[in-house]
């Protein structure tokens, strides 16, 4: 095995086990400080996989801005009032095992669907260039102009959307 | 291509080894000789009441989801900007580059003038 895949298989190691800690841990807290360590372990997988802007976002943007929003969150709401809500909506509990079982489904299907392409080539030259920043740049200023320009009127809806929800006094 | 990130894995890996080491060292080398008295929140303090869990201001949520906006638009900076000698001197793209990315700091802008205007940076 050489040291990509090493890297690799120790990066998603990393991920799978604190994904699992995230869902089994009764503590919010420590649910989301196990989602930090798996978004690290996820930039790593990204960086094994030759997505290195990804990687550096998947930092910056998901264990650094994200998290700290997930936490504040989790000390917004009541964790105690939490504990009961599955308890007195038995429905709802199977919706989302529902929801889940679907999810799985779809990701599963698009994993068996989809190794046959990726794997037959191999590393090309192509694909070890995709995921710089140099690229990355290149492409949403000429392929990708639209949806970039798209991006700035969401992130004008967050910010709006994110003042009618939080500030009290609104007029 | 990923030997190029020896470094940084050595780094962190570094910081992981540090981090760890120097609580658990003290745990390891350290006296322990724990008393209830010594394992309590405040050893010459009042006794804590209620749960850890408080509930926080919302204003709070405003300030770190405002901070997601703003670092997300940086992201999206960053490539652009150590591409836009190559787009600039590119005739196929020119001055586009330049005038996609006034369009995007314009329709962003107007979302940090609104969150001005109705005060969302003031802390009341």
């Amino acid at each position: 095995m050489s040291l990509e895949s090493v890297l690799f298989y120790f990066f998603a190691a990393i991920s799978i086990v604190t994904s699992i800690l995230v869902i089994s841990s009764k503590n919010p807290v420590l649910s989301a400080l196990s989602l930090i360590l798996n978004f690290a372990g996820l930039a790593g997988v990204y960086l094994t996989l030759y997505a290195q802007f990804i990687a550096v976002v998947q930092v910056i943007v998901y264990a650094g801005a994200i998290m700290v929003l997930f936490l504040f969150v989790i000390m917004l709401i009541r964790p105690e009032a939490e504990r009961n809500y599955f308890q007195e909506r038995k429905s709802f509990k199977m919706l989302t095992i529902g929801i889940g079982v679907i999810v799985l489904g779809q990701l599963m299907f698009l994993i068996i669907s989809g190794t046959s392409m990726f794997t037959s080539g191999g590393h090309s030259e192509q694909s070890l260039e995709v995921g710089t920043v140099e690229r990355i740049g290149w492409e949403l200023m000429t392929s990708y102009l639209l949806p970039f320009e798209a991006i700035g009127f969401l992130l004008l809806a967050a910010s709006i959307g994110a003042m009618v929800l939080a500030k009290k006094k609104f007029e | 291509m990923l030997v190029e990130y020896i470094p940084l894995f050595l780094v962190i890996a570094f910081a992981i080894v540090f981090a760890f080491g120097t609580v658990f060292s003290s745990k390891i080398f350290g006296p322990q000789r724990p008393n209830p008295e010594k394992l309590s929140t405040y050893e010459s303090g009042v006794q804590p009441v209620g749960t850890t869990h408080e509930r926080m201001s919302v204003k709070y949520y405003l300030v770190a989801m405002l901070f997601i906006i703003f670092d997300l638009e940086v992201i999206f900076v960053y490539p652009w900007a150590v591409q836009f000698k190559k787009l600039y001197l590119d005739p196929s793209v020119g001055t586009t580059a330049f005038y996609a990315m006034l369009i995007f700091l314009v329709v962003f802008e107007i979302g940090y003038l609104y969150v001005y205007k109705k005060g969302g940076f003031k802390w009341d």
